[in-house]
């Protein structure tokens, strides 16, 4: 034993310094050690996957040194990826024109794949809605024959390189944005926000939101793709960190997003071909609400996690999408691979006139913001949304900091003031949502449960425990 | 019902903290239906589809808000809309600080709480081991307060300890002091320079509540955990510890404790006690004097011996402590007893002042049933009648499975008292009670009601039954051990001044009640 040792063995540091203890498990420890002046910290603990068995096995094949190590290594990289990835709004076009595999009878739609019968009330409003709008109807009646009668291609959005908000209905005819992420030269699609609340998105299918669609069709997309030719590809990444910065959390709270990428726009719209009445109507039509930008974001997150889809052995989530009936995730090293679980209520502020039991279930890609490391990730941004969730700043800034303890890196591009301009979390990691018991938090709309009525809140919502579990298992089974 | 609506021009609200604010108001008394949002298209097309769109509503604009009341008949339209108002300026509760951080994993509040040094873990047996791993791969020492923990999981966790030059304290043995605090099961104590190392929770508390007592102080206490000299184990921790201790400039002197280690171990331990540099108190429950001795170690037949020796060697000058003449006090109950009476209950709530007493009046050449005896023939489950001299072991797995510890939850252990007081052959309930952290915050108090029960039965079947109690615990612990010693000579209780001096009484009485 030698002690003459000049570096302290961590006994002796223990000895020499004052205790300060991290209690885990027992409150009344706390108190105890407080009591006698130490230093005590005491933790928000949960069991590992919820107390689920099976998800505790697989974390134990996944920690396993040597796999451990790989992993870490293939996450690294597929952050990386993630982080440096520079998606560009290059341009707008019919889906037809520029998403891959798009036929005229294809509709895309949100979440994991989904049969017809088995959609949800918004789900199908939005469909039958977008087979009126298609022409393939003459009204909502027939639209359901036609969505039933086997000749309607349905496919998640996220397996045709593109996102769709709630119920993700996205139909030949429609514009969407084109977004390269010039690093990687992968591209994401997402169609254009319609504004308001009774829109087709939510499940609303009525002649105003038809005719809505029709103008979008002939005249705010053809102007929208005409205004990027003059502007040139306009740098998403740079303005999603600005509208952080200004407050923004860029999934429920659009304002300076929105504020921004119009600004980068109205050169544009003002040299298209268009008459002064219509881009009139253009301007309106953008300032009427602030969700603008809400799906650009999403193209952009979506652009720059699919660099990541892929990398072997990494663990990273790469997607999270609901379709009203199941939540959806995808991880990089299992490629394709969808996990599911039943989707969650959202919890939140209503439209007055409505109650809880009115609500449909967590829909929408527009989870991609939250994998990316914005939205709920990103609260402690977005002051001004905490009444969301009915809590306060500090509980804002705890939302931020619990992400952190289920990602995998924090992005220097896009930051943080309020946090000492700390990077989003970004990169979560099945493995420690299920150590850590914390689920990643999403901040989205409340659309009515059944078909016609479209947005009537706005809340908070989780993904089921149980798709990390999957995934872990199906990844423990893989990687081993 | 009433309609009225109101709009405040050029005023600005987040439309989420009107959302928030519709809710709330939605939940007022004497509303049927509230609104407050901006004068946007979008919310005066959502009025209009709720039919409440009137001429001021539709004129309001987009920095206009807007206040709609469907009030319940009779309700006070003025006040209500008053408490809305209310609902707008009200501020967020004064908890908004953003003070603390609230961690949700070890290995973030390692990384985050500068100088955090150690973990204290009592969580569910099946993820301890794991939590515990995560804790020393931070860097933390750990001390284990779960029990239920793998034998296997113990010895990775504690070879990893040992690589890293930490401390792996515990599983199932809830004592220590680190730097004169006491984590977990602890009594207040005078800082000192005598160093345990235990794997004994209550034996350990009782030798520095004992060292107190007579003037000493504690320098460390390092709980091992029950399993550590087991043969599977290896001793792997109270190595550890010895060599800590030795190399501890503040401690002079070394006090060990543990119920009889495997055989192997014991030659490992004493090795480390030859190779201390400093004095060795060797206190094994049942140890074997001439191997201590051999290995220039001082052997201890018992807690206070130990604490009396390592006063001794630590050259503390004694304070001076309740003399106590078990042969007379045993004689005194004796004599008292009716016919028949004859046997000696233990019912003790901490494990190694169970077995202290219990080997007690097994050396007197009489038979102890035991729900912790080693010897199969008289072990007694968890749910079995006493019988002849019995000493349970409440704190036992077989007691404790699913329910807190008895010295945090004495229910089961009170409701026994009674019980026993029942049976005519019963001279004697002996028990234990544990002050200090972690314990509960007035164990004679809880219990006094079952003690004056029992006095009660036996008196009325014409029978004494002495109830000796010892209370461990220091003047410094809350509640003190003179007030609790105090309540309990109030009713009628023998107070014992030690754990073996417990012992001591209960073997002459045991002894002179039999013959």
């Amino acid at each position: 034993m030698s002690t003459e040792n000049t570096e302290l063995t961590p006994a002796a540091r223990l000895f020499a310094s004052d205790l300060s203890v991290v209690n885990v498990g027992l409150a009344m420890f706390d108190a105890d050690i407080a009591a006698q002046d130490a230093k005590v910290s005491t933790l928000d603990w949960t069991p590992p996957g919820g107390g689920n068995p099976e998800a505790a096995r697989a974390l134990d094949a996944l920690e396993r040194p040597e796999l451990a190590a790989r992993i870490e290594a293939a996450n690294a990289e597929a952050v990386e990826r993630i982080m440096a990835a520079r998606p560009m709004l290059i341009g707008f076009g019919r889906a037809l024109d520029v998403v891959p595999g798009m036929t005229p009878t294809t509709i895309l739609h949100s979440g994991p794949p989904i049969a017809w019968e088995d959609m949800n009330g918004p789900m199908k409003g939005a469909v039958t809605g977008a087979i009126v709008f298609e022409g393939l109807a003459k009204d909502l009646d027939e639209a359901a024959e036609v969505a039933a009668s086997g000749r309607i291609t349905f496919k998640p959005c996220h397996e045709a390189d593109s996102v769709g908000s709630m119920a993700g209905v996205t139909s030949a005819s429609m514009y969407v944005h084109i977004v390269k992420n010039e690093t990687h030269g992968n591209i994401a699609y997402t169609n254009l926000s319609e504004q308001m609340a009774k829109i087709l998105r939510m499940g609303a299918n009525d002649q105003s939101v038809i005719d809505r669609l029709v103008w979008m069709r002939d005249v705010f997309g053809p102007m929208l793709k005409e205004a990027v030719e003059f502007t040139g590809p306009v740098d998403l990444r740079l303005l999603l960190s600005q509208a952080l910065h200004m407050g923004d959390e860029c999934h429920n709270r659009n304002g300076a997003g929105t504020l921004l990428l119009f600004q980068a726009l109205a050169p544009g719209l003002l040299q298209s071909s268009f008459t002064t009445e219509q881009k009139k109507e253009v301007f309106d039509f953008v300032a009427s609400s602030d969700y603008f930008s809400g799906p650009t974001w999403m193209a952009m997150a979506k652009a720059a996690l699919d660099a990541a889809n892929g990398v072997a052995d990494s663990t990273i989530v790469t997607t999270m999408a609901r379709n009203g009936v199941e939540f959806g995730i995808r991880v990089a090293g299992l490629p394709g691979q969808w996990f599911t679980g039943p989707a969650q209520k959202v919890i939140g502020p209503m439209f007055a006139g409505y109650k809880p039991e009115d609500s449909g279930l967590d829909i929408g890609d527009s989870a991609i913001t939250e994998t990316y490391g914005f939205g709920g990730f990103a609260m402690s941004a977005a002051p001004a949304i905490v009444a969301l969730v009915g809590g306060t700043v500090a509980e804002a800034m705890g939302y931020t900091r619990d992400m952190g303890e289920i990602t995998t890196a924090q992005n220097p591009n896009v930051t943080i003031p309020a946090l000492d301009f700390q990077g989003l979390p970004t990169g979560i990691d099945v493995r420690k949502v299920l150590d850590t018991g914390i689920l990643p938090i999403i901040n989205t709309a409340i659309a009515h449960k059944d078909a016609g009525i479209g947005m009537i809140g706005a809340g908070i919502t989780h993904p089921p425990a149980e798709v990390f579990t999957k995934a872990a298992t199906a990844l423990a089974a893989a990687l081993a | 019902m009433s309609i009225t609506a109101v709009v405040r021009k050029n005023t600005y609200f987040d439309s989420v903290s009107l959302m928030s604010v519709s809710t709330k108001a939605n939940g007022l008394d004497g509303v049927d239906q509230a609104f407050t949002a901006m004068g946007t298209e979008m919310n005066k097309g959502v009025l209009e589809n709720l039919g409440l769109l009137t001429d001021e509503l539709r004129a309001a604009e987009s920095g206009d808000l807007m206040i709609v009341l469907v009030a319940e008949d009779g309700a006070d339209t003025e006040a209500l809309l008053a408490e809305i108002e209310d609902l707008l300026t009200r501020k967020a509760p004064a908890s908004a600080d953003g003070g603390e951080v609230t961690y949700r994993t070890i290995a973030s509040a390692a990384a985050g709480i500068d100088g955090a040094n150690l973990a204290v873990i009592a969580v569910n047996g099946a993820y301890a081991a794991r939590e515990a791993r995560k804790a020393l791969e931070s860097g933390l020492h750990v001390m284990m307060f779960s029990d239920n923990v793998a034998v296997e999981d113990e010895i990775a966790l504690k070879n990893l300890a040992h690589d890293k030059g930490l401390f792996m304290m515990g599983p199932d043995c809830g004592t220590a002091i680190i730097n004169n605090t006491a984590l977990c099961f602890g009594n207040k104590v005078r800082p000192g320079s005598i160093g345990i190392v235990a794997a004994s929770g209550t034996g350990s508390q009782e030798v520095s509540v004992r060292v107190h007592a007579l003037g000493g102080g504690i320098s460390q206490l390092i709980g091992t955990g029950g399993r550590d000299l087991s043969e599977q184990v290896g001793g792997i921790m109270m190595v550890d510890g010895i060599r800590a201790l030795a190399a501890d400039p503040a401690t002079d002197v070394i006090v060990l404790v543990s119920k009889p280690p495997a055989a192997s171990v014991e030659k490992k331990v004493l090795a480390e006690v030859a190779a201390a540099g400093k004095p060795v108190v060797v206190w094994f429950i049942d140890g074997s004097e001439e191997a201590v001795t051999a290995a220039g170690g001082h052997f201890a037949a018992g807690s206070l011996q130990a604490a009396r020796k390592a006063v001794e060697l630590a050259g503390v000058e004694g304070s001076p402590v309740e003399e106590f003449d078990a042969e007379a006090a045993a004689d005194a109950v004796v004599s008292r007893l009716a016919e028949g009476q004859k046997y000696v209950r233990g019912l003790f709530c901490g494990g190694t002042l169970c077995d202290e007493t219990m080997y007690a009046v097994r050396d007197a050449g009489l038979d102890v049933w035991s729900n912790i005896q080693k010897n199969a023939d008289f072990r007694l489950p968890a749910g079995s009648a006493s019988r002849g001299h019995t000493f349970l072991d409440f704190g036992d797995d077989d007691f404790t499975n699913g329910r807190p510890h008895p010295m945090i939850d004495p229910a089961l252990r009170i409701e026994r008292i009674v019980e026993e007081a029942k049976d005519p052959e019963v001279a004697a309930i002996v028990m234990d009670f544990v002050l200090g952290f972690g314990s509960h915050e007035d164990p004679v108090g809880t219990t006094l009601p079952a003690i004056e029960e029992a006095q009660r039965i036996a008196k009325d079947a014409g029978r004494h039954l002495e109830i000796v109690a010892y209370v461990l615990g220091t003047d410094l612990d809350t509640p003190s051990v003179a007030a609790q010693s105090a309540a309990l000579r109030a009713a009628g209780v023998t107070v014992t001044p030690s754990s073996t001096e417990t012992g001591r009484f209960a073997r002459e009485i045991a002894k002179k009640a039999q013959a």
